[in-house]
């Protein structure tokens, strides 16, 4: 018998509030609000209250899936980006760089999302960048 | 010896003793005081007594749910014990298997959770100070009228967010199926139940049971005054049943006791 609270930080936007997962028997069983964070104050919205069941949810990817005729089939990482580095290399060289835009995510940090500008910027050479919580 | 002390002592006791399986309470890691299950004595040099409070009763229950046969020890305040009561009542807890000690809250804690008794039946730990327990809050609303009283939770219900974060944090909340998330009336993927439904649907389930600890309130991230909509409502299973919830295991709950038929409210509503 086990039971533990861990501090961490929510991942679903990045608001960055501070949870705490009750984990009994090395299973993740709720979610509670750290009520001393000073971003959220011991409040969370339904998706922070929530981690506890998407973080164990079986829909969940764990591996990448490459799309080979017509299906998802899992990858290792080496595989996955070497792919996509390869059709992202042909398509910038065949219709230019601004024939791409880059997507990036409010669940990143700040570092992450960063250097995915840099990368778009910088490597593929195009300003086409955003983000998802501006959807 | 002072509060913590003391306390240390105390659950150092239960533990070495092994009278406990594990003992709930508050322990500071990283800076944060966080809900923590004390196993061994000499992990007690972190425990907390502050004002930071957790629901605690709400972890014990999901401990007994899986260790039934297991003793587990709780730090209570006034609040923990009033929860425990209810959790005893509905057969959520078996008292036999919870060894309650049980802590007076400080008169700054009792202050700003505008505490109507803060301390438990039996004080282990702190000292006792006493508190008047009104909020101002509901006869100022009783004071408006009809119409400014409608717009004033209108308004207020119309802030809220749907996070769930009053049922989720609510030590008496232990259904485990709920109303509002009920597949038959809440569709998967759909929207929550709309204002004013959600909040008068939770308003009623809670009237024989808020035990007025406030957590829902300090979880509340649109700042709903949900805790003065539940003493109403316990002000009013008061005046009709005269009954308290959290004030004793023997006291049964108004539906318990109704039997069948309906029961009138007798008065100029008619």
């Amino acid at each position: 018998m086990e039971f533990k609270t861990v501090q961490t930080t929510c991942t679903y936007c990045g608001c960055g509030c501070g949870l705490l997962l009750g984990v009994m028997d090395e299973e993740i069983v709720a979610t509670l609000p750290l009520k001393t964070h000073p971003i959220n104050e011991g409040t969370l919205c339904i998706k922070g209250w929530s981690v506890h069941e998407f973080v164990q949810s079986e829909k969940r990817l764990l591996r990448p899936m490459v799309r080979k005729n017509g299906d998802f089939q899992e990858a290792d990482w080496e595989d996955a980006l070497g792919l996509v580095a390869s059709r992202l290399g042909e398509i910038r060289d065949q219709f230019g760089p601004d024939s791409i835009a880059g997507l990036s995510s409010a669940k990143c940090t700040n570092e992450e999302n960063y250097l995915f500008q840099k990368f778009m910027r910088a490597v593929m050479g195009t300003n086409n960048v955003d983000h998802c919580a501006r959807l | 010896m002072d509060n913590l002390e003391k306390a240390k002592a105390v659950i150092s006791d239960l533990l070495a003793k092994d009278k406990v399986a594990g003992f709930l309470a508050l322990r500071t890691m990283s800076g944060h005081p966080i809900p923590y299950l004390f196993t061994r004595p000499d992990e007690l040099d972190g425990l907390y007594l502050g004002e930071v409070r957790y629901p605690l009763t709400k972890i014990l229950t999901m401990l007994a749910r899986k260790y039934p046969d297991n003793i587990f020890g709780i730090l209570a305040r006034a609040c923990d014990e009033r929860s425990l009561i209810e959790l005893y009542k509905n057969q959520q807890l078996n008292p036999e298997r919870v060894a309650f000690v049980g802590m007076a809250c400080s008169g700054e804690l009792a202050e700003k959770c505008e505490c109507f008794r803060p301390y438990p039946s039996r004080i282990d730990i702190g000292e006792k100070v006493e508190r008047e327990g009104n909020l101002p809050e509901v006869s100022e609303i009783e004071a408006l009228t009809e119409e400014e009283r409608y717009r004033h939770w209108m308004g207020q219900f119309a802030k809220c967010i749907k996070c769930y974060g009053c049922r989720n944090i609510c030590p008496v909340c232990f259904c485990t199926t709920c109303t509002l998330e009920d597949h038959n009336l809440v569709h998967l993927g759909g929207m929550p139940p709309q204002m004013p439904i959600f909040h008068l649907v939770r308003a009623m389930h809670m009237a024989d049971r808020c035990i007025d600890c406030g957590l829902c309130e300090e979880a509340c991230p649109a700042d709903i005054p949900l805790r003065t909509l539940y003493r109403k409502v316990r002000e009013t299973v008061k005046d009709l049943f005269g009954y308290v919830p959290g004030e004793s295991v023997e006291d049964l709950p108004p539906l318990e006791t109704l039997g069948d038929g309906a029961f009138e409210i007798r008065g100029s509503r008619g």
